[in-house]
């Protein structure tokens, strides 16, 4: 809907609003008070622990407050307000669009770039923003062997990675180089989906440009949901299966990156920039303009949905992230951050969730289920509170993509049932784990 | 004829055999119960619900059997057979129990459609676990009940009802059992196992458990603790306590004055199974008493607790 269109800068905002749990992991630590100045690219947030990563401000202005938001979680988070003022940036921030390549920066190390990521707080942009020098630091005795880079678009509807490769093919490109260098490996691959035959010809047009020997390798792959889920992708591209947790893609020697995520290292490695704006789907069948924006974090999503011509009357539910796996917004004030890949706005006759039936034992979920579990029987476990019996089926392996509720003509709530026994037996798993 | 006969004979001996082989066996490998282990689960409701903290009645039996030899029965209570289930128990054995103060599920919310707007529309799988994860609930308050009945379904008496003009859970106080299940179905905590007082089971509750600023709290709800602490300076008993914006009344200290209720600016404390105040008298009273205490303050306030046992 919205692929056609090229990616907009939004305006800045009045106030910015910046959650300190915008990641997996440790929520960060507020740096600033009260009446600080902050330019761009002004550090707000120190990280709260390995996992965790810090948070820049996207905007220059006063520090408002330390208070709480609303965030995309549904529950009041504490957060810093900023009032804008101008659009101030850091000096250390190379604003100049020129393509900075390894070739012209040989003396970064691997420990360089890793650690210029997490000093930048980059994180997944897929949607899961997992801290990125996490991922880059496996365990040890693992041995990866390729970069995947994921440019599959998770879900519908949302199409932010499809305009970034579009619009900034090359500096993808000099990330992915970046990353392979980061994690010493000597290939890499980019899966497209075979909808995207333009982001795929031009990928595969400038790869060589950036490849030693074509070790740069763009992977058209099947259209299907949900082909960008990390083990649907690993097997889609090298045919090799993670096995289920606590098991990492780096043990059949992979490391996955967001193809956002790989843009975001390019800045933060070459340009100095961290990581403060993305770019945001806004879109939706009753929406007047769907479009792509620039975004600075912190900028409510109302104002980007006015910016496409306002939110329509029709309006069922607002959703941050895609259809499949996004969760319905309480308001429209929440902020954009670090993992916001689109706002989606649903009328009301697609937003309704029809009544429940009971289960007909039709077996749609089970054969619609990627990870092969059995999601009629997951969720009347979670529901019971039989966990144990939960953890022996392998709840803890679901994804949480929503194709057995998209598929149930009973129109059950498989999912929100699975999410919830999946999230107590962790619970139950890491206690355990804790006490040995 | 002959083979009906060596079929008769053969069977019986079959028989015969199988019924010494598990007589003995029943004799050498029986499993020694202690034979009041069976009397007190006779004597115990069979409710099965796991109020006492024990797996089912069985569990109990064998609890206050071991409890028994170890010298007291203290701290053992079964909930839905109350006292007089307990003293049974305790002839059964030999021993006597003290009189334990009675307990009630307490609802500690007020929030109801007309005290607290609804903002979002939750259309997930109809129970608080999962709508808690979702997001702070249909309104503001991210403390309050979600409404979804979780409560409900987990009780075995038939005690706690979703009342749907209030979209609040209502406990009959007469079936209650205390039995707590619903207090461990509550994602939010929110229901509150209590000692009341006397047979009535009458007490004093903050009907409330939003920890949020004052502010914040009252956008969010119109009867939400504000935590002003009008509660604690008023109570002479020192029962009365505001910790994070909120403020919980010591059952154990509270000698159901009721002046909390009375100065409570947001109605968010309740007397339970308490008659209601008559609002005339009600406003007058805070008035005359504040007349009596700016009097005499200093030299009234230490007499003042005995007075009013």
């Amino acid at each position: 809907m919205s692929a056609a269109e090229p990616i907009k800068v939004a305006e800045l905002p009045k106030v910015a609003v910046f959650p300190m749990g915008q990641h997996i992991g440790a929520p960060a630590k507020p740096i600033v008070k009260k009446g600080d100045k902050v330019k761009v690219g002004t550090m707000i947030a120190e990280a709260g622990g390995f996992v965790s990563a810090p948070i820049f401000s996207s905007v220059s202005g006063t520090v408002l407050k330390v208070d709480t938001v609303v965030d995309a979680s549904g529950y009041a988070k504490p957060a810093v307000y900023i009032t804008v003022e101008g659009d101030e940036w850091e000096e250390s921030i190379d604003r100049s669009s020129d393509l900075v390549t390894l070739k012209e920066r040989p003396e970064l190390t691997d420990k360089d770039i890793v650690e210029k990521i997490k000093n930048a707080g980059v994180v997944g942009m897929g949607g899961a923003c997992f801290p990125t020098h996490v991922k880059l630091s496996p365990p040890p005795g693992s041995k990866p062997e390729w970069i995947i880079i994921n440019a599959v678009e998770c879900e519908p509807y949302l199409t932010a990675d499809h305009r970034l490769m579009l619009e900034h093919a090359d500096e993808i490109l000099v990330g992915v180089t970046l990353l392979m260098k980061a994690m010493n490996v000597n290939k890499a691959y980019i899966g497209i989906e075979n909808n995207k035959p333009d982001a795929i010809q031009l990928l595969t047009s400038k790869a060589t440009q950036y490849a030693q020997n074509g070790n740069i390798e763009i992977v058209p792959l099947k259209v299907k949901y949900p082909q960008g889920g990390e083990k649907q992708l690993i097997d889609a591209v090298v045919g090799r299966q993670v096995p289920a947790p606590p098991a990492l893609p780096v043990s059949v020697g992979a490391i996955l990156q967001n193809v956002g995520t790989a843009y975001a290292v390019y800045e933060a490695v070459m340009k100095n920039k961290p990581l403060f704006e993305r770019i945001v789907t806004v879109t939706g069948k009753s929406l007047a303009h769907p479009s792509n924006f620039l975004v600075r974090m912190g900028t409510p999503m109302s104002q980007l949905i006015d910016a496409c011509g306002g939110l329509p009357e029709d309006t069922g539910k607002l959703i941050g992230g895609g259809p499949m796996m996004g969760k319905a917004l309480v308001n429209t004030e929440v902020p954009i951050c670090k993992g916001s890949s689109g706002v989606l706005i649903m009328n009301e006759q697609e937003s309704k969730r029809a009544e429940a039936q009971p289960c007909i034992r039709c077996a749609k979920c089970v054969n619609a289920c990627p990870m092969g579990l059995e999601p009629y029987l997951l969720s009347k476990l979670s529901a019971m509170q039989e966990w144990e019996r939960a953890e022996a089926e392998d709840i803890v392996s679901c994804i949480e993509c929503g194709s057995c509720q998209f598929t149930c003509p009973s129109h059950r709530p498989l999912l929100d049932y699975v999410r919830m026994g999946k999230s107590t037996v962790m619970g139950i798993i890491r206690a355990r784990q804790a006490k040995n | 004829m002959n083979v009906i006969l060596i079929a008769v004979i053969v069977l019986g001996a079959v028989g015969l055999i199988a019924a010494l082989v598990l007589f003995f066996t029943a004799k050498k490998f029986a499993v020694k119960e202690d034979p009041r282990i069976g009397l007190v689960n006779e004597a115990l409701p069979g409710a099965n619900c796991g109020g006492c903290g024990f797996p089912g009645c069985g569990g109990m039996a064998a609890a206050c059997v071991k409890a028994a030899d170890a010298g007291s029965l203290e701290g053992l209570n079964c909930p839905v057979g109350g006292q007089p289930c307990m003293e049974k128990v305790a002839a059964i054995l030999g021993m006597k129990v003290e009189a334990s103060a009675p307990k009630l599920a307490v609802v500690r919310c007020n929030g109801t459609c007309e005290n607290r707007p609804r903002l979002v529309q939750y259309d997930g799988a109809k129970t608080c676990r999962i709508a808690n994860t979702t997001c702070m609930g249909e309104t503001a308050c991210a403390y309050g009940c979600l409404g979804c009945g979780d409560c409900v379904a987990a009780c075995q008496f038939d005690a706690i009802k979703m009342n749907p003009e209030t979209g609040l859970p209502e406990v009959d106080t007469a079936k209650c059992t205390a039995c707590g299940a619903c207090a461990k179905a509550c994602p939010r905590n929110i229901i509150e196992v209590r000692e009341m007082k006397a047979a009535k089971k009458m007490g004093v509750v903050v009907e409330c458990m939003n920890k949020d600023k004052g502010a914040v709290a009252m956008k969010a709800c119109k009867v939400a603790c504000i935590g002003c602490m009008k509660c604690q300076k008023v109570c002479e008993f020192d029962a009365v306590h505001v910790e994070n914006n909120l403020a919980y009344i010591d059952p154990e200290k509270c000698r159901l004055c009721r002046k909390c209720e009375d100065e409570c600016p947001k109605l968010t404390i309740h007397a339970i199974n308490m008659p209601p105040r008559k609002p005339k008298p009600a406003a007058e009273q805070p008035a005359a008493q504040k007349a009596a205490t700016a009097e005499a303050v200093a030299p009234a306030a230490p007499a003042k607790p005995e007075a009013e046992q």
